[in-house]
């Protein structure tokens, strides 16, 4: 069966929540009814219809023909077994507090993208911008579970209080990545900026390019590790670039003392 | 008691008599091959019957390095008690003592069953709060440091009530050198079902037992019935013919696996023929009226 599809009829507007198009939440509506939805987050009025034509189909995937990046908030509580598909751009807060399910991106996406997620697995082939599966602010974590796979580049502060879960960057990360790091794993193949991993307390960074990580990362040596190989694995199906990095010895960077101290940096042995 | 016979090897109308169990499946990876194999064979050591060793514990199969989830070799073994808590002490404690132990392994769940034990969660707190969580595709490992690294261990291993435990089949022969030819035949074709071990040494166990005894307090001896050099002073059920007989005992995950494993053991015994091997095949049972599972000699004929 056909995916359940919104085509895309002009640029919004004004920037728009797109959180109530999940699988769920319009299990029983008719098209009409779903055109009548309001998305707008201004007083003035913008309409499911206005923006979109739909098509219906299989509503356990939907997808987005065409995308802006005024569109927020695209798969926010995704529930398990459901996919949302987007043939263009996204804006803010993709797949915000997903419980599960698969999102995917063929364009970029703005910030906070996987802020909170839980179980979802995200891929964006564009790129990233700033606080990538961050919490929003005055959240104690950012994202809890699930796997994110950027092809492209992060803006700044990627992975902060990141909880659990594995996220894969093919690109270059921006300043502070993996700042507040609680745990989960955190892979970078291109370059990092300014402070990698400040105040991390148990999480892993595994980075392709070393670097000086500051007084505060203490080497470890030299190590083959049961869970990168197991990582390793895991990845190889969506990133060989990954793959690739972990299926070696790495050197292990114990920290961040300054904090709780138990994380870790992990570099390829030269480069 | 009327017989059938294929390819010259008398087969007992008779039946093995066998209980539920709580089955547990673990793999375990190593660095190398025989490390992987020396791990799975600590932990299932002295583990041949729930009766003095709590817990019935084999190899099942080795696992190639592609099958496994980090890329390294693996050893299957299969742990079987008579409560979901029997096993989830016996497995807990020869994790920690044999496997933890044991230079560069890992463990991961291999039985998706109706009940977890909580294994890595248990064994965790030996890295003394320096152990890390992680969490790939669904699944908790824990990571403890130890003197050779970490120690790579999944949070929870899964555990099934539908296990069945004392498939069994009797291998009589002229001698002990015939009967043992059949009998290593029989276990090798057993091993080769999955989900199924011989817990026994060897997979065979020679001091077959019946229920009672005439000492107070002992609940099972000799099955003198069966003991060779007993024939003519006890109520035997040996023929003239039989100088020897060697038991395979089998325990599976499922009903399934054991009925498996018992058809393949008995066609190659049955294979091997008179000359070589067995002249007779029979089964152990209780009368029928202890166990649930009744594995019928004629019916897994091949």
């Amino acid at each position: 069966m056909k995916p359940f599809t919104f085509k895309l009829r002009q640029e919004p507007p004004q920037r728009v929540d797109l959180s109530v198009l999940t699988p769920d939440r319009l299990a029983g509506l008719s098209p009409a009814q779903i055109e009548k939805i309001e998305i707008g987050v201004t007083k003035s009025s913008t309409k499911v219809g206005d923006i979109f034509e739909i098509i219906s189909g299989d509503l356990k995937n939907l997808r987005y023909e065409g995308g802006s990046s005024r569109f927020d908030l695209i798969g926010a509580k995704l529930l398990p077994e459901f996919s949302i598909h987007v043939d263009g751009d996204v804006g803010a807060q993709l797949g915000r507090l997903a419980h599960g399910g698969r999102i995917t991106v063929a364009g970029s996406a703005g910030a906070y993208a996987a802020s909170g997620n839980i179980g979802a697995e995200i891929e964006i082939a564009g790129d990233v911008g700033d606080y990538l599966a961050a919490p929003l602010a005055g959240e104690l974590s950012g994202m809890a579970g699930g796997r994110v796979m950027i092809r492209g580049s992060v803006g700044s502060r990627a992975g902060d209080r990141l909880r659990r879960g594995v996220i894969v960057i093919e690109g270059s990360a921006g300043e502070d990545l993996g700042s507040r790091l609680i745990a989960g794993t955190i892979v970078v193949l291109g370059a990092t900026l300014g402070r990698v991993g400040y105040l991390n307390k148990r999480g892993s960074l595994i980075l392709a390019q070393r670097k000086d990580f500051g007084p505060t990362y203490l080497d470890c040596g030299v190590h083959h590790l049961t869970y990168i190989g197991l990582l390793s694995r895991s990845l190889a199906p969506v990133s060989s670039g990954a793959t690739r990095l972990l299926s070696g010895k790495l050197r292990r960077y114990g920290g961040d003392t300054s904090v709780y101290g138990k994380g870790e940096i992990l570099t390829p042995i030269e480069g | 008691m009327p017989e059938l016979i294929r390819n010259g090897v008398r087969i007992d109308d008779s039946f093995a008599e066998a209980f539920p169990m709580s089955g547990t499946g673990i793999l375990i990876t190593g660095p190398n091959a025989k490390w992987a194999r020396q791990a799975a064979q600590t932990m299932t050591g002295f583990a041949t019957s729930v009766i003095g060793c709590g817990c019935e514990a084999g190899i099942d199969y080795e696992v190639p390095p592609e099958e496994t989830p980090d890329g390294r070799p693996g050893v299957r073994a299969l742990l079987f008690a008579m409560s979901s808590k029997d096993a989830e002490q016996q497995l807990v404690n020869r994790l920690g003592q044999c496997v933890l132990t044991c230079p560069g392994s890992a463990v991961y769940s291999t039985v998706p069953g109706e009940f977890e034990i909580k294994v890595g969660d248990a064994v965790r707190q030996f890295g003394d709060k320096w152990q890390m969580s992680k969490v790939v595709e669904g699944r908790r490992y824990w990571r403890v440091p130890v003197m050779d690294g970490e120690f790579f261990c999944e949070g929870k291993v899964g555990l099934t009530k539908k296990s069945v435990g004392g498939g069994n089949l009797l291998v009589m022969g002229t001698d002990w050198d015939a009967t043992m030819r059949a009998t290593e035949a029989g276990v090798a074709a057993v091993q080769s079902v999955r989900d199924a071990i011989a817990p026994f040494p060897g997979g065979i166990v020679r001091s077959g037992s019946k229920v009672g005894s005439k000492y107070k307090g002992m609940g099972a001896s000799t099955n003198d019935a069966y003991c060779p050099t007993l024939r003519g002073v006890t109520q035997s059920a040996l023929d003239e013919d039989i100088g020897c007989v060697l038991e395979i005992v089998i325990d599976g995950l499922t009903d399934a696996a054991v009925s498996a494993a018992m058809r393949a053991g008995l066609k190659a015994i049955i294979d091997m023929g008179p000359e070589q091997g067995a002249k007779r095949i029979g089964a152990g049972n209780y009368g029928g009226k202890l166990g649930p599972f009744h594995y019928h000699l004629k019916e897994l004929l091949p």
